[in-house]
């Protein structure tokens, strides 16, 4: 056992964890922070994507242990004083999701698109989002989500 | 336009919890004292099983049981059955052999179930798993679908792998057109073989509470009624009153999350032989791969007889289909009813015959998805009637038109069985037309080839049979189920709706567009309606949502139920306002009665009937109906997918530049959603067509059984889909909805493969990878140099 140490959604949290517990079942099994899902076993679908110390991350392909002393950011702390963030907000206002599944690591990967890149073209939308796999919206209206986001945020 | 009720694009209510992390998937619940299990998979495609000893793996820490085949066969657990009897062309029933949840003497695929650990936590189940030794005597796989009726017999009830030997339509008359036809154009087609991947995977937890002996299954299903059906009537023995199954948010299922499986029927068993103590499992993504119904997989020869002038005169089909190494819950049909049926597509074609034979292989099991047999028949129909126009060198389009089924002669006999109620197929080619600028396409050409890159442009007028189904027709083809849906609609005291659906929604949206239509149909604010479903403890019954149903089925059933409530709330009225039953008008919420000012509310009815103080006599307190809905017909929609392609031929790459889809699906209730259906719908069908294949090597071995291996489309694989719509209403549902589920994935393989294949100037099978798009553009330039 091993003892790891982070900010969770600004709420600091210590807890036991066997050394090979990734981040993904760390924040699932042991916070119960279940919007993080799990969705394959080869690090590509990006339904875990969460913020570590402000960047995406996929969170079954780190240790929690990796995360000691981290920042980390999960869709359940990505509203503040219960205001949605824009990405939410333009999620849900441009139908952006069906199932649900793929949606938290869809927007927090959105999120961290535009901090690196406040105004990307519908093109470095697409190719950003690689790593993210839906297979309910065929990414149109997803593409469109972000592309309200950015300009929400923006003005 | 309506701002909640039919027809306004109202954003969804579901998504608040799905964009804060709150939704409730399978993996997200866990019960208190839960064990873990983990299924031991078999390696090898075909084998005896010789012995398996369990002795290590039950000395591991942690674990609490290891269960084989001969654990369940002892305990008369049944098997899996297939729910639909195909008769063969001799009048026989298909070959049924037993699917047992975990096997009993014999693997039959690389992921088949042999034995199960059951452990503390996740990771000592999985430990332990790989304790488990199993002494396997190799056999020979069957592999190849077209040569599977050659290979080692898997099963002793299926001599030559064959299930059934099948046929539709009149032979004889297909054959006289065909000596009248002035051209023939015949043509081979594989539709490859896909693995649905809803993203969330399978999960479950059976409970078994031995205080009140009963049990509850939470399950990652599309129609919880459906599998407590199975469960309880053929595999597990259960009473079905003592078994509650919940299917809470479900991550998307495309036909793979509707059938019985045998990781829900193990974890249920062992709960009640643990005394107890919940058995949770959820797939990993490898395993979903293996062993979550895979689709399509036909191999066929068709060809078209047409006369001079291009008139379709006959269409003749002859089909291998994949049913992989067990029948899956509704296997049989998938290639049968649901394929052959819809092979006159949108035309009028007088004569069509089908021969279907179906095959067992070691490979998963085969079933529904998507579309489920319909993609198939219009992959075969419009491959076919593109090709035909560039052999008879006419416009693809003018082609189509020249066949089309005319207005005046619905209702329409198919030579295949079915009557399409309704459709208007011209108008709808023409928007189609209109929006991808066909007349200007040549010059779109022209300018690609000046950039070295060849165009090509790719029509798909598909049909479908959805609103599944009439359950006297289904059940006259082998159907074991009525295919209805029920209703009940409650209103609570203070005037507020509860609506209990036996639909079931795994990213519809339903409880966005049934609220709205109950808000019309009652008049009640669509924020006091609440949708309930996926709960079998809560919702009278139900089927569940495939086939693209729920609306048309699910939602009429709704309807009747809130004309049940109207005529009660009338009795109710008219007492009140002392007038007679006959003169109560309902319009908007308001009891009115006619020619007065005289009204009251509906809320104020509810109340009414809860507290029934001032109550008309001989009527009972309470408002609360249900009611059930069978339709009398399959609902037909229809559209044309128009794909306009780029191939670069120094990379292979195909660029999808352009994609119109013009859909008729009757009348629409909530626009976003529609739109959002046939944007998924159509991915997943390019997905088929340019990147998506199930392979397995000679040995049986599953290569594609991972994301790195399995192409999965991306965001960068598209480019904006532009929807339109024509509405001609279905005629014998209360709504005049036809379903839009599946159209998108319908239609799109036909549309990409023929904007391909029209570009490259060859014929070439799905998916259109790279590398044979490249050898074939490299080899038409080389021709055009010499
Ligand atoms: S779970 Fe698929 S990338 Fe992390
Ligand atoms: S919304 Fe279902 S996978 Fe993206």
């Amino acid at each position: 056992m091993l003892t790891v140490t982070m900010t969770v959604n600004g709420q600091k949290v210590a807890k036991d964890v066997d050394p090979r517990t990734l981040l993904v079942q760390f924040l699932r099994e042991q916070l119960n922070l279940t919007g993080t899902h799990v969705g394959c076993d080869t690090s590509q679908c990006g339904a875990c994507v969460v913020l570590v110390d402000g960047k995406s991350m996929k969170a079954c392909t780190m240790l929690a242990a990796q995360a000691d002393g981290c920042e980390v950011t999960t869709i359940e702390g990505l509203a503040k004083n219960g205001e949605l963030h824009p990405m939410q907000a333009a999620f849900k206002e441009h139908h952006g999701l069906q199932c649900g599944f793929c949606t938290p690591g869809m927007i927090i990967s959105a999120v961290d698109l535009l901090q690196q890149n406040p105004d990307p073209s519908e093109h470095e939308i697409r190719e950003w989002l690689e790593g993210n796999i839906c297979r309910c919206t065929g990414y149109h209206n997803i593409v469109k989500a972000i592309q309200h986001a950015a300009q929400d945020m923006r003005s | 336009m309506p701002d909640s009720g039919i027809g306004a694009a109202v954003k969804r209510r579901e998504d608040f919890r799905f964009i804060t992390g709150r939704g409730r998937y399978v993996d997200d619940i866990n019960r208190p004292g839960q064990l873990y299990a983990s299924f031991v998979r078999a390696p090898i495609a075909h084998a005896n099983v010789r012995g398996i000893d369990t002795a290590e793996a039950e000395k591991a820490p942690g674990v609490v049981a290891v269960f084989t085949g001969e654990d369940l066969e002892a305990d008369g657990v049944g098997s899996l059955p297939c729910g639909w009897v195909v008769t063969d062309k001799h009048g026989e029933p298909h070959k049924a052999p037993p699917h047992w949840p975990l096997v009993r003497g014999k693997v039959r695929y690389v992921g088949d179930h042999v034995a199960v650990v059951i452990a503390e936590t996740l990771a000592q189940a999985r430990d332990a798993a790989e304790l488990v030794e199993v002494d396997y005597e190799d056999l020979d796989p069957v592999v190849d679908l077209a040569q599977a009726g050659e290979g080692a017999q898997l099963h002793d009830e299926a001599p030559g792998n064959l299930c059934y030997d099948w046929e539709l339509g009149d032979k004889a008359a297909v054959d006289a057109a065909f000596e009248q036809a002035a051209h023939v154009t015949k043509l081979d087609l594989v539709n490859n073989r896909l693995i649905p991947n809803a993203m969330e995977p399978r999960a479950a937890i059976g409970e078994y509470d031995v205080g009140s002996d009963s049990y509850t299954i939470y399950s990652t299903s599309q129609n919880p009624h459906l599998l407590r059906l199975i469960l309880c009537a053929f595999v597990l023995n259960l009473p079905e009153h003592k078994v509650r199954v919940v299917a809470p948010d479900v991550g998307g299922g495309f036909g793979s999350k509707i059938y019985a499986y045998a990781e829900e029927t193990v974890c249920t068993w062992a709960s009640k032989k643990l005394n107890g103590k919940p058995v949770k499992w959820t797939a990993e993504r490898s395993e979903s791969f293996l062993s979550d119904a895979h689709g399509r997989d036909h191999v066929t020869h068709a060809e078209l007889a047409m006369d001079a002038e291009g008139k379709f005169l006959a269409l003749k089909v002859d089909t291998k289909a994949n049913l992989g190494a067990y029948l899956s819950s509704f296997a049989t049909a998938v290639p049968t009813y649901l394929y052959a049926t819809l092979l006159a597509g949108q035309y009028a074609t007088p004569a069509v015959h089908c021969n279907v034979r179906g095959y067992f292989t070691s490979t998963a099991p085969v079933d529904a998805y998507r579309g489920a047999g319909r993609p198939e028949a219009t992959y075969v129909i419009e491959r076919i009637v593109e090709v035909a126009a560039r052999d008879m060198k006419m416009d693809p389009a003018e082609l189509r038109r020249k066949n089309f089924i005319q207005p005046d002669q619905f209702p329409y006999q198919t030579p295949v069985a079915l009557v399409y109620d309704i459709g208007d197929y011209e108008p709808t080619l023409d928007k189609a037309l209109e929006m991808i600028g066909y007349r200007d396409f040549a010059q779109r050409r022209a300018e690609s080839e000046a950039r070295g890159k060849l165009r090509g442009i790719g029509f798909s007028a598909y049909i479908e049979a959805c609103g599944i189904a009439p359950s006297a027709v289904v059940g006259s083809l082998g159907a074991g189920v009525g295919l209805w849906e029920s209703a009940q609609v409650r209103f609570n005291p203070t005037g507020s709706v509860s609506v209990f659906t036996g639909a079931h929604s795994h990213g519809q949206g339903h409880e966005t567009t049934f609220a709205q239509l109950v808000s019309e149909k009652l008049g009640v604010p669509y924020e006091q309606i609440d949708i309930v479903h996926g709960d079998t403890g809560q919702i009278p019954m139900g089927m569940g949502t495939y086939g693209s149903r729920s609306l048309a089925v699910g939602g009429s059933a709704i309807v009747k139920a809130c004309d049940k409530i109207v005529e009660k709330g009338k009795k109710i009225a008219a007492h009140l306002m002392e007038a007679s039953v006959d003169d109560i008008e309902f319009d908007g919420g308001q009891f009115k009665v006619a020619g007065t000012d005289k009204a009251k509310g509906i809320g104020e009815i509810a109340f009414t009937a809860y507290v029934p103080h001032n109550y008309p006599e001989g009527v009972e307190p309470g408002l609360d109906e249900t009611a059930f809905y069978d339709p009398l017909n399959f609902t037909y929609p229809a559209g044309v997918h128009i794909a306009e392609v780029e191939v670069d031929p120094d990379t292979g790459e195909t660029k999808i530049v352009d994609w119109v889809a013009v859909d008729d699906f009757g009348k629409v209730l909530n626009p976003m959603i529609v739109e959002g259906q046939v944007h998924g719908g159509i991915a997943q069908g390019v997905g088929q067509a340019l990147l998506e294949s199930a392979v397995y090597d000679d040995s049986g071995q599953l290569v594609t059984g991972s994301y790195m291996d399995y192409t999965m489309p991306r965001a960068d694989d598209f480019c904006e889909f532009r929807v339109g719509m024509t509405v001609s209403e279905c005629t014998h549902n209360p709504l005049g909805v036809k379903g839009c589920g599946e159209a998108g994935a319908i239609a799109a393989p036909a549309a990409l493969m023929n904007a391909i294949t029209d570009a490259l100037g060859a014929e070439i099978d799905m998916p259109a990878t790279r590398e044979k798009v490249w050898r074939h553009a490299q080899a038409k330039l080389k021709a055009a140099a010499e």
